[in-house]
């Protein structure tokens, strides 16, 4: 919770707005990207794609 | 008020700690895990410093971290965005570390700190400073000035490469800034590259390298001309336009296309451990010198901007020492400070200035000859602790009562020309070992610049020394305007001590040249007449001053070699048992530690083999 709030103070601050569907989408890559070079779910991933 | 300055995950991680005004403790993470140039999280130098300063963590006011991973995740994601789809590759290798770790910093420095101790985060809150504010608060907070400019270069932090600041009383104002891509530091690291030494830490050979180059030969000329062509562009206020078509640092995992390198030059990038040919050297001089020329222009901007004559520097650019000492040979500053840790670890103290000053308001009295305490701002070892080192490796030495015979004995032993590794008291803060960690030598041996390198440093013969000056003789010896406690400024070797050099100098290879004598202290004195000072002030540090003093009533000198106490690759020894195991290994002859001396000739067996340390070479 804490990341999220410093999230959103940083997107207030630096009035970055358009970066907020660009950083979800990245996040969204990243996380897949760690699962698919991690574990066992990897596997499923390139369906995805 | 309490500060605990931290900087981790890029180079260099240090913990720095201020009580009220006074630096407690100071030192880098390198040096306790012996990885040089330790990024990682540091855990051990948090716990010395918070232990010399006799508080608990709990009981800080204030953390406070070098940079802000946000808006370095910004500048990443929008150098991407900018550049797709080139940087494919670099993109999918970065973001998951990003998504695993440096985007949850916050969380993860939490975890860390627990690790040091109790640590409770709900008693100490954690801030974080800006990058190139960290290193501006690093040069002027502890610099003698009330009012100053302040001019931060390196390679890059958040998005800034570059800033120029006004600093007066407790204030800092962020006037301009120069943004990523466009950097000096990484330009000088792309030729860092190039010439087959590693970034963010073969920096300062290449600047070892440049007066190798020859000057007035047509090669070194049309290279420094096609760096103007193709790589850089420097307008009036010294700020860089770099041709991005030629480098790969932003968007690739490599400085620059090497292909388009080799074209431009004419030859293929050195690799490491190559022969270094003339054509290095040269290319070596021109980056300097364009280097040089962009150090020149940001100065004289920055007077243009805050109307100061004194002038603080930091960041990794300004532990470029040969600019340095350009800045007051041409007068473009009446005053300098250069913080002497002005890399990537000098962010923790600017860390720690930032909460004290910045974020806790505190009045700011400045301090002559400044506030860094000559740097010597880490761990000291007793006597005692010394002596039961010794003993438990069952070393022969001899323990002084008296200092004076100790320091005549050490003296003696560097004027017969023997190698003396000397580890006194406070651990230095900073790149440099300022004489408590470091190997001292007879700098009027011309023999002694190979011998340091090939015997006891273990690294390339082409590397300089640099000579430990008793400050009130500087003007004896140096063209140099102002004194050098930190071994920052390069000056001239005055004239009167020059040699007549052969006719054919300029001809010769660079190694050969290596071995003329250039003046009555030759193995300091680099190709081109110039030395790298430090000046050694009585009040700062007594015993060094005192065993300089000797020495000069014993040979008319008062000028020897200091290098950094550590053999190639590994981090400056810490504690007395890595110094003795470094001068075991090496062909060091004498090792004073503290009050005890050690010859090497009566040393029990010691096996090498098995005991030598194994470090990476840098």
């Amino acid at each position: 919770m804490s990341f999220l709030s410093d999230f959103w103070k940083y997107l207030r601050e630096r009035k970055k707005w358009w970066l907020l569907p660009v950083i979800i989408f990245v996040l969204i890559i990243g996380v897949l990207l760690i699962i698919g070079s991690t574990g066992p779910a990897g596997a499923f991933i390139y369906t995805l794609f | 008020m309490i500060i605990l300055g931290i900087s981790a995950y890029y180079h260099d991680s240090a913990a720095a700690i201020i009580s009220e005004e006074k630096i407690i403790a100071a030192a880098q993470e390198e040096r306790f895990t012996r990885k040089k140039h330790d990024p990682s999280f540091p855990v051990n130098a948090i716990k010395y410093c918070v232990e010399e300063s006799g508080y608990d963590l709990n009981e800080m006011d204030a953390i406070v971290f070098y940079d802000k991973p946000f808006i370095k995740f910004e500048r990443l994601l929008e150098t991407y965005y900018h550049f797709a789809p080139r940087g494919l590759v670099s993109f999918i290798t970065s973001i998951p570390v990003w998504v695993r770790e440096k985007l949850f910093l916050k969380g993860l420095i939490k975890k860390e700190l627990k690790k040091t101790g109790s640590y409770d985060p709900a008693k100490v809150p954690l801030y974080f400073s800006e990058h190139h504010l960290s290193h501006a608060a690093s040069a002027f907070y502890p610099s003698p000035f009330e009012e100053a400019a302040i001019l931060t270069i390196d390679g890059v932090g958040e998005w800034s490469t570059a800033s120029i600041c006004h600093g007066k009383g407790n204030s800092i104002k962020i006037l301009k800034e120069l943004h990523f891509p466009h950097s000096v530091g990484l330009l000088y690291s792309a030729f860092t590259y190039f010439l087959g030494f590693r970034v963010n830490s073969g920096e300062y050979k290449l600047m070892g390298l440049a007066p190798y180059g020859l000057p007035n030969h047509e090669e070194t000329q049309a290279f420094e001309q096609k760096i103007y062509d193709h790589l850089v562009e420097i307008k009036d206020d010294g700020s860089v336009w770099l041709n991005q078509k030629m480098f790969k640092y932003a968007t690739g995992l490599r400085m620059v296309s090497d292909r388009k390198w080799n074209q431009l030059f004419g030859f293929r990038r050195r690799r490491p451990g190559d022969k270094i040919e003339q054509h290095h050297c040269n290319l070596a001089y021109a980056i300097q010198n364009v280097t040089e020329e962009v150090v020149r222009r940001m100065v004289k901007h920055t007077y243009e901007v805050t109307g100061q004559r004194n002038i603080c520097l930091a960041g990794g650019v300004a532990l470029n020492c040969v600019a340095n000492g350009k800045i007051l040979e041409e007068g473009l500053a009446d005053n300098i400070f250069i913080q002497p840790a002005a890399g990537d670890a000098g962010g923790a103290l600017g860390a720690a200035y930032t909460g004290l000053y910045i974020l806790g308001g505190k009045e700011r009295h400045p301090v002559h000859p400044d506030a860094m305490q000559g740097a010597y701002l880490g761990p000291e070892y007793s006597n005692s602790r010394i002596q039961r080192t010794l003993r438990r490796l069952n070393a022969d030495y001899r323990k002084y009562n008296d200092s004076d015979e100790l320091i005549n004995d050490a003296a003696e032993f560097i004027s017969r020309g023997e190698v003396v590794g000397w580890f006194q008291g406070r651990m230095e803060y900073g790149p440099r070992a300022l004489g408590n960690r470091s190997i001292l030598a007879d700098a009027r041996n011309p023999e002694m610049q190979k011998k340091l390198n090939l015997k006891i440093k273990y690294r390339e013969s082409f590397r300089p020394f640099a000579p430990s000056t008793l400050e009130e003789d500087m003007n004896a010896y140096y063209d140099l305007r102002a004194s050098s406690p930190y071994m920052l400024l390069v000056g001239k070797v005055k004239d009167q001590r020059r040699k007549q050099i052969p006719d054919h100098y300029n001809d010769m290879a660079p190694m050969e040249r290596l071995y003329i004598e250039r003046s009555d202290v030759p193995a300091v004195t680099h190709m081109d007449f110039t030395a790298r000072v430090q000046s050694v002030s009585k009040d700062t540090n007594e015993r060094y001053w005192r065993l300089i003093h000797r020495f000069k009533e014993l040979t008319g000198h008062s000028t020897i070699i200091n290098t950094s106490f550590n053999v190639r690759g590994e981090p400056i020894v810490r504690n007395p048992e890595e110094a003795y195991i470094c001068f075991m290994n090496t062909e060091m002859d004498v090792l004073v530690l503290g009050d005890c001396l050690l010859k090497k000739s009566d040393q029990p067996a010691w096996d090498r083999e098995k005991k030598i340390q194994k470090f990476k070479p840098d």
